[in-house]
């Protein structure tokens, strides 16, 4: 768990430019960083340097792939939420963060009178009544029974895509985005 | 940007090889001048299969995507998740106008009273706010808006 730091962190224009070639996906060739690098003006190991200290800085959290879950067949996808008494919404978010069917937790504000719930998590599965059980096993094994909760599944995805966060420079490396 | 509606797909054939490369890669990619090939080393896999997977796999819509996870509020920029209450009988039409905002990041259909729920990643902090602002304005309902106050980290991993 962690508090997040809301500082900015001091960017050069090539590192702009590096951020915003990366937020449109790692390139899949044998070598994504002189790539990258070719693309932005630095050398393969600037960028390898610049991607190490953003990890190191926690900027990147973590260099990898998301599977998109109704491809893979995870088509039940459920946010639970829970009304959790302010002074043990900590100490039951790191309990259930956990829990292995747990994909993400965190602490969010009610919006009172429509929305009591502070505490939401995510459970994924290739079956409701899977994601389901899993739930109830987590409710048996946390002792959980007096907590209000809700399950949320989601009906259709709309829309699904990585957040961008660095407006692309009205460049020349624009290129087609990404299937979302 | 155009409203998409993903309608549910068939779920895609995946061999064993495909998930030891999701299962692999779930976990990150190495800093090092050839990660693809370091990474195919440790599943079994030469460095042309992998890549020729993966793109594969990119194209075929499985991985929406492949890079950095960004800690988005130290890059400066905002994230939130918000929701709205949508009459049913207008939901298509608030949906196209959500999702024609590309500060919009995911938007889903749930099931209660509040209805649709979606991230919003915005450059600054500052333009949470003035997104919710231009979403009411574009939509007409109020935003609930739930920022996260506080992540309890889970391993994030879906084996496959």
């Amino acid at each position: 768990m962690s508090h997040v730091s809301h500082e900015p962190v001091p960017c050069t224009d090539a590192e702009r430019r590096l951020r915003a070639l990366l937020e449109r996906g790692l390139p899949i060739n044998p070598r994504p960083w002189l790539t990258l690098g070719e693309q932005c003006g630095m050398s393969e190991s600037e960028v390898m340097a610049c991607v190490y200290r953003w990890q190191a800085e926690g900027l990147i959290k973590r260099m990898g792939l998301v599977v998109k879950h109704h491809a893979l067949g995870i088509s039940a996808n459920a946010m639970v939420v829970w009304n959790v008494p302010d002074e043990a919404v900590g100490e039951l978010g790191r309990r259930l963060a956990a829990e292995p069917a747990v994909t993400l937790c965190y602490r969010r504000p009610r919006r009172l009178p429509d929305w009591p719930y502070n505490l939401f998590c995510m459970i994924h599965g290739t079956r409701r009544d899977r994601v389901l059980a899993a739930l109830d096993e987590i409710v048996e094994r946390q002792a959980l029974q007096a907590i209000p909760h809700r399950v949320l599944f989601s009906l259709k995805a709309y829309k699904q895509r990585g957040g961008r966060y660095t407006r692309e420079d009205d460049s020349h490396d624009r290129r087609t985005p990404q299937p979302a | 940007m155009i409203a998409e509606r993903l309608s549910r797909p068939e779920p895609a054939e995946l061999d064993a090889a495909d998930r030891r490369i999701i299962n692999r890669l779930q976990d990150g990619l190495p800093l090092v001048e050839a990660p693809f090939a370091a990474v195919a080393a440790e599943i079994d896999l030469s460095e042309g299969e992998l890549l020729y997977r993966l793109e594969r796999l990119r194209d075929s819509g499985v991985l929406s995507r492949f890079g950095p996870m960004y800690h988005a509020e130290r890059l400066g920029g905002g994230l939130t998740l918000a929701a709205l209450e949508v009459p049913e009988a207008d939901f298509e039409r608030v949906t196209a106008a959500v999702n024609a905002f590309p500060e919009v990041a995911h938007n889903y259909r749930r099931e209660h009273r509040l209805n649709m729920w979606f991230v919003l990643a915005t450059e600054t902090p500052e333009g949470i706010a003035e997104a919710i602002e231009a979403i009411e304005a574009a939509t007409g309902l109020p935003v609930f808006n739930m920022p996260k106050q506080e992540e309890f980290h889970v391993r994030l991993h879906l084996p496959v």
